[in-house]
Parts: structure tokens; sequence; C-alpha cells
């Protein structure tokens, strides 16, 4: 078995998600609106199993998948896996949905873990910023990142078919850094300036 | 903290996002990060696309009964603790994640002379890439040299200059086979600069391409 077993994209049928499906672009949109699982995580952020099974199903599949594209034998893929979303649960109260997406966030931890676990080095990260004792997450920021993050995944369904298998190949490991083009073509803007924003608003409060 | 004007590259946030880098290069990456929001922003965008990729990326079946593993290992361990980020005194330590590979403050480095009044300090990575720390003393001349791979250079103290520009505090200098410099610590507080190559320098002159078999750079 290998990454060619891996199934399809979901197609957002049963879950009410909005997402780019296939190579098209055709997006499996209901009128609820994208499902972010923001509520979800904030549930497991208090220590809610009932959540974190739901969270589980979509996630775990799609980490597995993601690892095995990476490269991963299917058991190596499914214990890092596992690993993974231990790891969600763990360092949930470190989920911050006006920085990232759920999905951005899983991201990094199944990076890191890959890292961590399968090339067994160490991943140096960015320090940590004083962020401090903050309130609930502000509703307006959360929602615009939502949103530009979605905006974000139907632009890379639209991207010429060559341009979208090197950003793949990159994602997946096929790519060093150099042979990587420095003019990636993603529309990358609009999240950065957001993030920014939130950097300075920090500075300026730790003033 | 001053302006930065010299930055990372797309290639090379893209490269750090996928968990792609060799260890020294992502060492370099995340401590520039550490130093420049206009960098940490765009990493996070560029995070945003491996979110969107993981969505994308189809399904595979996990094993039965996953979940309730899962759920045991949670069961045995306690939360992660929030972690208490401080506020760090830029003048006496290294940004993490440097402080943790160099395990000391920067007044208590113990350099090694490597000729011509430059001083290193190698750290230990793995993969093909090395890093380590110069220590080039105000007014002096690293050798002119051209380059096989990529050379990362981020300034932590003083500043440099060379044939294209002038490198402060936070700037990273990223160069290539493209180009052949010689970079020039300005006068003033000596220049601790963080530099990581991914293949051996090319030195013009004939003593230090002699020095360079004994310090490995």
């Amino acid at each position: 078995m290998d990454a060619a077993t891996v199934q399809p994209a979901y197609n957002g049928a049963e879950f009410n998600v909005l997402r780019p499906i296939g190579k098209n672009g055709v997006t499996g949109r209901k009128n609820e609106g994208p499902k972010t699982w923001i509520e979800e995580m904030r549930c497991i952020q208090e220590a809610d199993s009932n959540a974190f099974a739901e969270l589980y199903a979509f996630f775990a599949p799609r980490v597995k998948a993601f690892l095995m594209k990476s490269g991963a034998s299917p058991d190596v893929a499914e214990e890092v896996a596992q690993d993974v979303m231990a790891t969600v649960w763990r360092k949930a109260k470190l989920f911050d949905p006006t920085k990232a997406s759920v999905s951005t966030w899983i991201f990094t931890i199944a990076r890191n873990r890959r890292i961590d676990l399968i090339r067994k080095e160490r991943r140096p990260e960015p320090e940590d910023l004083f962020w401090g004792p903050e309130a609930e997450p502000d509703q307006e920021d959360t929602m615009a990142l939502q949103q530009e993050t979605a905006q974000l995944g139907e632009a890379m369904a639209k991207l010429p078919e060559k341009q979208r298998v090197l950003i793949e190949k990159a994602y997946f490991g096929d790519l060093s850094h150099s042979e990587i083009a420095d003019e990636t073509g993603l529309p990358l803007g609009t999240i950065k300036s957001r993030i920014r924003l939130a950097l300075e608003r920090l500075r300026h409060n730790m003033k | 903290m001053n302006e930065i004007k010299h930055h990372l590259t797309d290639a090379l946030l893209m490269g750090y996002s996928a968990g792609n880098l060799p260890e020294a290069f992502s060492l370099v990456v995340a401590t520039h990060i550490s130093m420049c929001d206009e960098c940490r922003s765009r990493m996070a965008s560029f995070d945003a696309v491996g979110g969107e990729l993981l969505m994308d990326a189809g399904t595979s079946e996990m094993r039965e009964g996953s979940l309730d593993a899962v759920m045991a290992i949670i069961a045995g361990a306690a939360p992660d603790p929030l972690p208490s980020p401080t506020r760090r005194n830029f003048n006496r330590t290294f940004p993490e994640p440097l402080q943790s590979y160099v395990n000391c403050d920067i007044g208590d480095v113990k350099w090694r002379k490597i000729g011509g009044g430059v001083s290193q300090l190698v750290l230990s990575t793995s993969g093909k890439a090395t890093v380590r720390l110069l220590h080039i003393p105000g007014g002096v001349a690293v050798p002119d040299h051209g380059h096989r791979g990529t050379e990362l250079t981020l300034v932590l103290q003083g500043a440099f200059s060379d044939e294209t520009d002038r490198f402060n505090v936070g700037d990273i200098e990223v160069a290539n086979e493209d180009l052949d410099h010689q970079p020039v610590a300005e006068l003033g507080v000596d220049c601790i600069c963080l530099a990581a190559t991914d293949a051996p320098l090319k030195f013009s002159g004939f003593v230090p391409r002699i020095a360079q078999k004994f310090v490995g750079i």
C-alpha cells in the first residue's frame, strides 16, 4: 500500500464545509456557511471528549493521508496521526482562532511531529511572543481570518495545474528550498496583513 | 528594535513552513522570525497554505479502535502547561531558538579564532548544512568568497557591509552561487552573525583556502 491508496478529497456532502474539491475547483458549499471547527476546539479546550471525537473523525484521516503523501508508510502514518491528535488535545488551549484556522493549526502540529518522530530532527521554532492574558478572541478578527483562509483555499484550487503541483511537492517534501521558486504566485497578502496588524497591536500593548 | 530591511525569501519561508529545510537553515530562519514581525506574519500565511493542502489531501481510514488508543494516550498525560514567555534582555542573551543551541549568554561564548581576527562557534545540527556564530571585530573584513550553495547570514549585533548593501541587526543576507562578496564589519561594536551554509564557501585567496581545511567553513 502506498500514497496511491489515499482516498480522494472528501466531497463535503455530509459535513458542512467550504472547500475546494478536486482539480476543477468545485466547492462544496452549503447555505449555513463553512464549518470552521472553532466551536469544537472551544469545547476541547474545556476537555469535552465528544467534541474531540467529532474533530478526530474529520481530521485524523486527513492527517494520515497527508503523512502518507509525504512518504510515510501506512503504519507510521497511523501512529504519527494518533500522536498528532493527542497533541491537539494537550495543546488545545494554545489554539487562537484570530491567528490561525483549525486546519492551519493542525497542519503545524502534524509538520512538527513529522520532523520529530519520522525525520528525528530538532525543529527550531521562533520565540514565543508575550501575548499576555487575553480575553475572548475577538469575533470579528476570528471571522475575517477564517474567511481569508477559505479564500486562499479557493485560490489554490484555481491555480494552474503545474503551479499547484509544485506547491504540493514543496509541502510533501519532494523539493528542496533551492528548488522552490521565489515567486510562488500564491495570494498570501491578506492573511499576512491581518497577522501583521495583530502583531502590531500586541507590540503596542507591550509598551 | 530597529527597522529590518533585509528579509527572508519566499522560498526559504515556504521550505520552513513545509518543514523541509535542513536544521541549520531552520535555526537561522526561526531566529530571524523571532526578530522580525513582517516575516513572522509571512510565515503564518505559508502555514495557512499547508493547512489548505491538509484539507485537500484526501483521507486515509484510521485503524479500528484508533480513537480509543488516542484517548488512552491522553488519559495518561496532563495537558501541556501554557507557556509563560518572558521579555528578553536583548543585550545579554540570544533570541530563542538560538539561545538553546548556544547554551550561554552573548558575553560567555567560547570563541575559537579562525584567522584574520575572526572567531567562530560551530553549533551542532543534523543534516548536511552547517551553522556557526561568527564574531568579527569592528573594521575587520571576512576574506573575499563565493558560494557553491546557499549561505544565510543573520546579524545579531553590530553591522556589516558588502558589495550589495549594509546589513544591520535583524537583517539577513541570502547569498547563492551568483554572489562573490567580502563582508566588512562596521567600526564600533563588534559584529556577531549567525551564518549557515549548505556547501563549503569558495575563498578567492590562497591563505584562506588553506585555513578552510582546518576551520571547516
